[in-house]
């Protein structure tokens, strides 16, 4: 099956080839190249009809448009603030779900677990992060909404059931895993001559691990805990099934929020024009979300990165 | 301070700190007893909710495919015969099983245990098979989501009539007609074959099947190629400088871009700027595989870094180019790992459904796609429509779908462990 070319021709071929796997792997550039320049190109038309003091710093979100010019509130406020308290909101439970859980149990795997009982629970964890985002949305409305709300009856707490907790806690769930694998791996790279050292000194294993290994795992583990926070700002599905629709301003947990993710969905889905100052913001609002997660990732990566090569 | 107090408090201090240790280890078991709980009862309530999905309460009735009924309009053509009132004939085979329902209201009342869906079923046939007008058949029809409902036991009769989508006649019906033996609990084919409709009892799933299958069949066809060539030229090819960095970086990066945003990119650039048609599995298989391909690109790159040098190195010597090197002898043996992580990829693309809804996949769909332009919805799509849609028994299903679509990402993780553990080569 191999063709034999001349080395003149073969040599011609083999440049062609190479100028594919260039082309190929500056594919990934261009994506990036899109993303930014689409979402900027939006974005600046928006800011056009919209001030961008008004998007950034604004406290009030309603952006329905009127149909007729002389419609009360006609104009539409776009002010993100609201938008952006309820993302870090959800963000937020969710990380109070994730982060202690997902930690307890990579600590446990790497430090106390048996190899078979390691070799059977990651795996069973990682099932955790191949369920698609809608089923937990699904599972948030069905199962975890309902119980607040019941709960919170029987206690005589008003629960709303979109309430931000019944979103947080479903993409908490979402993020153990991540978390986890995360922890694992770089609780892994301690070296394991710092814990003999702290077991030779008369340590219990739990004063090792708390003391030098989660000392020295520090750094891995805020990279962790950025990469997972900056997977929950940018979780669409849970929020856009279980959150709310409306914008309200609210640190209380048990009340309807709204996401910037959510607003972005209710946006783009309904039938509009595309040039509308709605449609338009949806862009101003994923720029936003691309700029957040992207600094937190960056940033992750990089403390990871030094963290890895300090023990290398 | 005596000795032997002091080594009561040395004992104290010990214990207390065992005790801490206990108490931590406990903490760790907690943490993943919980976790597996969560896991647990997330398939528990999908199987409690879902299973009474897979059947469906069907009617069976004496359909006589009434000639003056078929062709009312006078003329026996081919269009008469589609545009027939076929729910007719099921009303009237219903109502010969009670004689003595004469009130308008209601004979309404016992129309109303019928699915709307009832007239396309004979209508399907009678397209089929027109030599069936003018007979008659014994069939089994579908009934309406709220009788399908009551057989399953989910309607609630102690509420009062007015609360109830049953009311007490309509109730006696319907047991009378179970007790007969008329209407029984089937398999739910429909919901394997039909596409997705108003009527939970006639929505299926089809449709949502073929078009994540189209989705995926495009998202393979270019994150494969591109990603397996990107990265034989990253791990093979690339000298280290600043820009194969910046692409490193870049794919690392993209890898954690919410999905949503590649959304974004697909409405403003293939949607609005190419112009490609909106809803189809063209432009979602593209999004998609724009997200697949960090996923890929990092598989691949590790599976070639994990051949070891000297196969390359024996292939140098004997005068193979360095393109024959890496294209005859690197890449084969490194194939088993790219796909491992291309099916992962693609099970991923299977389970998203946010950048789906930002180009116009989210549409109500009634036809089963039938190539890559066609309207379609994907399967997670079609469970987020189905979790939005207000009536009861669209509950079930949306539970159902999530059990198919589970069992979808199943076989393909499944496979892609058998792939690894077949082929799997320590160096």
């Amino acid at each position: 099956m191999y063709v034999t070319l001349s080395p003149v021709k073969r040599k011609i071929v083999e440049e062609v080839i190479l100028w594919i796997l260039i082309l190929s792997s500056t594919i990934a550039i261009l994506t990036t190249v899109g993303i930014v320049l689409s979402l900027l190109f939006e974005t600046l038309r928006f800011f056009d009809s919209v001030p961008i003091g008004d998007f950034l710093f604004g406290l009030e979100w309603s952006p329905q448009i009127a149909i007729r010019a002389d419609q009360i509130g006609s104009s539409g406020a776009f002010g993100a603030v609201p938008l952006l308290a309820g993302t870090l909101l959800i963000s937020a439970i969710a990380m109070i779900v994730a982060a202690p859980l997902g930690l307890m149990a990579a600590i446990y795997l790497a430090e106390y677990a048996s190899r078979n009982v390691r070799n059977f629970i990651k795996p069973v964890l990682e099932i955790l992060a191949g369920i698609p985002t809608v089923v937990y949305g699904f599972f948030a409305a069905l199962v975890i909404g309902p119980m607040l709300r019941n709960g919170g009856a029987e206690l005589g707490v008003q629960i709303s059931s979109e309430s931000a907790l019944a979103a947080g806690v479903a993409m908490g769930i979402m993020i153990i895993p991540l978390v986890s694998s995360l922890s694992d791996d770089v609780i892994r790279a301690v070296p394991q001559s710092l814990r003999d050292g702290s077991l030779g000194l008369g340590s219990t294993r739990s004063e090792t691990v708390r003391k030098v290994v989660l000392a020295a795992a520090l750094p891995g583990i805020v990279g962790a805990m950025l990469l997972a926070m900056s997977r929950a700002i940018g979780e669409t599905m849970i929020v856009v099934m279980a959150a709310g629709l409306s914008a309200n301003l609210t640190a209380d947990p048990l009340q309807a929020v709204t996401t910037v993710t959510v607003q972005i969905v209710t946006l783009l889905t309904g039938d509009q024009e595309f040039d509308s100052p709605k449609t338009l913001a949806a862009f101003a609002l994923g720029l936003m979300l691309f700029v957040v997660t992207l600094i937190l990732n960056v940033i992750a990566l990089r403390v990871v990165k030094t963290y890895r090569e300090k023990y290398d | 301070m005596t000795d032997r107090q002091s080594l009561n408090i040395e004992q104290k201090v010990l214990q207390k700190r065992h005790r801490a240790e206990r108490r931590f280890r406990l903490y760790g078991v907690t943490a993943i007893t919980l976790a597996l709980a969560m896991l647990a009862s997330i398939f528990v309530s999908l199987v409690v909710t879902g299973h009474s999905a897979f059947r469906q309460a069907e009617i069976e009735l004496l359909i006589t495919f009434d000639a003056d009924v078929i062709y009312a309009d006078g003329g026996r053509t081919e269009q008469a015969l589609y545009g027939a009132d076929y729910q007719k004939l099921a009303r009237m085979a219903l109502r010969k099983l009670f004689p003595d329902v004469s009130k308008r209201a209601d004979k309404k009342r016992l129309n109303k245990l019928l699915s709307p869906g009832a007239g396309f079923v004979l209508r399907d046939l009678v397209l089929n098979d027109p030599g069936l007008v003018g007979q008659s058949r014994r069939l089994s029809l579908p009934v309406s989501d709220n009788v399908d409902l009551y057989v399953k036991g989910q309607i609630d009769t102690t509420l009062p009539e007015g609360q109830r989508q049953l009311n007490d006649r309509q109730i006696g019906w319907i047991d009378s007609l179970v007790s007969k033996d008329l209407i029984k609990l089937r398999f739910n084919t429909r919901f394997f074959t039909n596409g997705d409709s108003r009527e939970p009892e006639m929505a299926g799933i089809m449709g949502a099947v073929k078009g994540t299958f189209y989705t995926l069949m495009v998202c393979f066809l270019l994150a494969f190629p591109v990603g397996v060539l990107s990265s034989i030229y990253l791990e093979e090819f690339a000298p280290r400088n600043r820009l194969t960095d910046f692409i490193e970086i870049n794919i690392n990066n993209l890898a954690a871009v919410p999905s949503i945003v590649f959304g974004l990119l697909g409405l403003a650039v293939f949607l609005n700027f190419m112009g490609l048609p909106r809803s189809a599995p063209l432009v979602g298989g593209m999004v998609l595989a724009l997200m697949t391909l960090p996923t890929i690109i990092i598989a691949a790159r590790s599976a070639l870094k994990s051949v070891p040098p000297s196969i390359a190195q024996a292939a140098l010597g004997l005068g193979a180019t360095r393109m024959q090197a890496v294209f005859h002898h690197v890449l084969p043996l490194a194939m088993p790992g790219i796909m491992t992580g291309a099916i992962i990829g693609l099970a991923q693309a299977l389970g998203e459904s946010a950048p789906l809804l930002m180009i116009g996949m989210v549409a109500f769909v009634v036809d089963i796609p039938g190539s890559v332009v066609d309207p379609a919805t994907t399967l997670p799509v079609q469970i987020f429509i189905w979790a939005d849609s207000p009536e009861r028994a669209f509950l079930a299903k949306t539970a159902a779908g999530i059990l198919v679509l589970l069992a979808f990402l199943i076989v393909m993780n499944l496979s892609a462990v058998i792939l690894r553990k077949k082929f799997e080569r320590r160096w």
